[in-house]
């Protein structure tokens, strides 16, 4: 007898996936930014010769280090967590979204391990433009390395260039640069890279606002305030440019994701972006008639406008997107979840069918299926789902984490700009409201970043796929218990490596750069 | 050879060469094992952790790539071995993620553990690591419990359609004697090419001493166990699959017949083997020779290359199911689809150009061998 897929299996290994991923990205993203701005100071240093430079990219190339080794660590489990908690996903997926992972190891991973090495202890061994070539080449390998993991999760919430064969059961590759080069890939690569120099940023400038607040290494901590802040700036800006382009995608490919990060349940032409807003904690249903908001500021006509370009289009809500009925863009009737649930089922009979009719070598019977099929695949996913309200990913997460990135991220960008200035006026080091403000915006960046991957992931429920396998079509057939224990193994372990990490970090930023003026003297003549 | 057969063949041999070359790399696990036993003061353990762990990184990317490989180009052996023998592939996942951490966080100040603990951490991962690589490995050829049934992707309440047939989740394999002997074969031998590059990278004496001595060692437990393991794959049953009717079943002296009607691959094999013989055999019989790692990792990556071969070409089933014999895996039941496995190989050219950039930026950081003199120079 086959047992029914037991539902805490699907939420323990969401959690576990959820943890992974969490911790990751707490360590990735300075490694992106951070990579940046110690080859920016090495560079000065390859051009003017002065050790200064060699000193500040050495001292944070070390805490680059300390990073660096935990956010592989988490990475390697993220990456076979594919297959060991999500091996339906695996096989159904596989012929696509297995491509960009081995390109990933291939052209990415090997060119970041390989210059890593050289970075760290090639400083009397290799020539100095080998080692300003192997910095770049570290930081180039990690963005590369993010660019094909990103055209992966892209993919899952915009599958494109595939299609289905039901000999294999399974979506199989029809255009690889439908894949790589799809818009959702390339907003979500630049947004997400752009969000990591942000973090990045944060982390040099708060750091060296410390030494000012502690009036220490006061050159160095300048020097590294000016490369950081205006580095800071520009992300922010490309930041807000991706993230536009990002949100007006969601709009197109995941209305509902849209409808949760506005909590918007009925939709309307003109719709008003909500800046600020408080949920109504009493709304438990789409359907329940109470109110969504218990207050809330929204800015007339916008999300119209950042969703369509149109300041009067018509947005859906979650209660249009469940019932369906409404006009979509191209001029279609919005079927309702439950005729896609209906389809969703006439698809996954129809694979059935065919796949009896195929094996009795019945053509007539073969083709009839195929056409059922092939006519409702669009729907495939929905076949799994029990419920519509299943379709709704939760809304107060995604809403206020939505805010919470916008709100930090503007904050950061106005930081940024005000610390650029400064600094450059030399007027940076007497401010030391600011430089408490910089200390702090590292939590800030670190949250905003935690905050985007929720909306995009949290945004995306039920989905593995896109309108194609739900989470709880994708998962491995395991225990439960199972899964609890490498949960809380995960868990305890990657919290225990994270204080030692910030440990580690702490002691060696206590320590500073040593950059001694007398000694620099020495060694610059 | 009909093209897709020619790419399932190919990609094959692609994935069989990044394991190949996993298991050379495993020579850094090797020297973990070894941190007791070679460095008995705090200056000769720096010495050994700083030569193999500048080189962790490659061992860490190889299996991540093989991983990425193997998901892209038969994705049906990832979805049922990684999601099936479960608690294997997270034992060998989280002895990478000690090693990752602990070669960096060991000697760092407020590294909340202490530095034994890192190190202890880092032998542990040594002993584990390439046991586990081996005894899993050994399934390819001994087979392993699970069902695949496509249709079930049709049942909706419950559409997994990998299935694994004990409780254990892959632990079982460890009762297979034969597994485990490959396990320690491999263990040994990570043991063996580690003395071998300790030899070579470092520049001491009584380290050189040492390592050259208990090379005797290693290297007789590893061919024991190794011979054992060879002696025992070329007489037992095999798993076949009929090229017509892609039914799969068990053939008497199966992988003896490959490397028989496979001659390229046994002289590969037959190289391999000569070539670690002869890295160890020099190494042992000379007081100053020191490139017997080179020789001994060439032929570990020509072996290794030639048994994975013969487990998946030549119409074998290269994941055997004991559970179910048709659910066993083949190059043509688990691979990608034709025009995937055409794309990624044009990725694949990329690869000769990898190589060449490791060797140039291996060789410049270890044309100066480690000595104490940079170690005292080393910060924390």
């Amino acid at each position: 007898m086959i047992e029914t897929i037991d539902s805490s299996l699907i939420d323990w290994s969401r959690a576990q996936f959820a943890l992974t991923a969490i911790y990751h990205w707490l360590f990735v993203p300075i490694t992106l930014g951070l990579g940046i701005v110690q080859a920016v100071m090495e560079t000065i240093y390859y051009k003017t010769g002065d050790v200064f430079w060699k000193k500040t990219a050495q001292f944070w190339m070390k805490l680059f280090g300390i990073n660096f080794a935990i956010g592989v660590a988490t990475g390697l489990i993220l990456e076979f967590e594919f297959g060991t908690n999500w091996s339906n996903y695996s096989w159904f997926v596989g012929d696509i979204f297995g491509a960009p992972l081995a390109i990933e190891g291939i052209v990415a991973f090997f060119m970041e391990a390989t210059f890593i090495a050289v970075m760290f202890f090639g400083w009397n061994k290799v020539s100095k433009g080998f080692h300003l070539t192997s910095t770049w080449l570290t930081i180039v390998g990690a963005t590369i390395s993010a660019f094909w993991i990103l055209v992966a999760n892209a993919w899952m919430q915009y599958p494109a260039g595939m299609q289905f064969n039901p000999d294999t059961v399974r979506n199989e590759m029809a255009s690889f640069w439908s894949v790589a080069l799809s818009p959702v890939a390339l907003n979500k690569f630049l947004h997400t890279v752009f969000s990591g120099w942000i973090i990045g940023s944060a982390f040099v400038v708060g750091i060296a606002s410390w030494y000012l607040l502690k009036k220490r290494e006061q050159r160095f901590a300048l020097a590294s305030v000016k490369v950081g802040a205006i580095f800071g700036a520009l992300a922010c800006i490309l930041s807000i440019v991706t993230g536009d382009g990002s949100a007006h995608q969601v709009a197109q490919k995941q209305p509902m994701k849209l409808a949760a990060m506005e909590g918007l349940y009925e939709g309307s032409n003109g719709a008003g972006l909500v800046g600020v807003g408080v949920l109504n904690p009493a709304k438990k249903a789409y359907d329940d008639g109470k109110e969504a908001f218990l207050c809330k500021i929204e800015i007339p006509l916008m999300l119209s406008f950042f969703a369509e370009r149109d300041l009067d289009a018509y947005v859906p809500g979650i209660t249009n997107i469940i019932e369906g009925g409404y006009t979509q863009k191209d001029g279609s009737t919005a079927l309702s979840a439950a005729e896609k649930m209906a389809r969703g089922k006439l698809a996954i009979q129809a694979l059935a069918d065919y796949r009896e009719a195929a094996k009795a070598k019945n053509d007539s019977l073969t083709q009839q299926a195929r056409a059922a099929l092939d006519a409702n695949f669009n729907y495939f996913g929905y076949g799994y789902v029990n419920n519509p309200s299943d379709l709704i990913p939760p809304v107060s997460l995604t809403f206020y984490a939505f805010r919470l990135m916008v709100i930090f991220g503007g904050l950061l960008l106005l930081l940024f700009l005000v610390a650029a200035y400064l600094s450059y006026r030399n007027r940076f080091e007497g401010k030391r409201w600011l430089q408490w403000s910089c200390l702090i915006s590292i939590f800030a960046a670190i949250a905003a970043g935690q905050a985007g991957w929720v909306v995009a992931e949290v945004g995306r429920q039920p989905w593995a796929i896109q309108d194609i396998l739900p989470v709880s079509a994708a998962i491995s057939n395991l225990s439960t218990a199972s899964v609890q224990v490498t949960f809380f193994i995960f868990l305890a372990l990657f919290t225990i490596l994270l204080i030692a990490e910030l440990k580690i970090m702490l002691n060696a930023i206590k320590k500073g750069p040593e950059i001694n003026p007398s000694t620099l003297q020495q060694l610059n003549n | 050879m009909d093209t897709y057969i020619l790419l399932q063949h190919y990609w094959w041999f692609l994935v069989a060469l990044l394991g190949a070359l996993l298991v050379f790399l495993l020579f850094v696990q090797g020297g973990q094992s070894l941190l007791f036993t070679i460095g008995k003061t705090e200056m000769q353990q720096k010495m050994l952790l700083n030569s193999t762990g500048r080189k962790w990184e490659f061992t860490f990317t190889t299996l991540v790539t093989f991983g990425g490989a193997f998901f892209a180009s038969f994705p049906l052996f990832y979805s049922t071995s990684f999601g099936g023998a479960y608690w294997v592939w997270v034992l060998i996942l989280l002895c990478f993620v000690l090693q990752a951490v602990s070669y960096e966080y060991q000697a760092k100040k407020g590294n909340l553990l202490g530095k034994k603990t890192y190190r202890v951490f880092l032998w542990l991962n040594g002993v584990l690591g390439p046991v586990l690589i081996g005894t899993a490995v050994g399934t390819f050829f001994n087979g392993a419990n699970f069902i695949v049934n496509k249709e079930q992707l049709t049942v909706a309440f419950n559409p997994v359609i990998s299935t694994w047939a004990t409780p254990w989740h892959g632990l079982e394999a460890a009762l297979v004697v034969w597994n485990v002997c490959l396990g320690l074969a491999v263990f040994f031998l990570s043991r063996v090419l580690s003395l071998l590059y300790f030899v070579n990278n470092i520049d001491d004496t009584e380290i050189q001493h040492k390592s050259r001595r208990q090379l005797r060692w290693d290297a007789a437990l590893f061919l024991v166990f190794f011979l054992v393991f060879v002696g025992h794959l070329l007489v037992q049953e095999g798993f076949a699959v009929n090229p017509e009717t892609k039914e799969v079943f068990q053939e008497p002296f199966k992988y003896l017949t490959n490397f028989l009607e496979m001659p390229v691959v046994l002289a590969v094999l037959l190289v391999g083997v000569v070539g670690v013989l002869f890295g160890i055999g020099k190494t042992v019989f000379s007081a100053t020779w020191k490139k017997g790692i080179w020789f001994a990792g060439a032929g570990t990556v020509f072996t290794v290359l030639a048994l994975l071969l013969c487990a998946g070409w030549n119409n074998t089933a290269y994941y055997p199911s004991l559970t179910d014999l048709q659910s066993s895996l083949t190059l043509e039941n688990s691979s990608s689809s034709f025009f995937t496995l055409k794309t990624m190989s044009y990725v694949s050219i990329f690869i000769p150009f990898v190589l060449a950039y490791i060797v140039y930026a291996w060789r410049a950081l270890d044309l100066r061998k480690i000595n104490r003199k940079e170690m005292e120079e080393l910060e924390d």
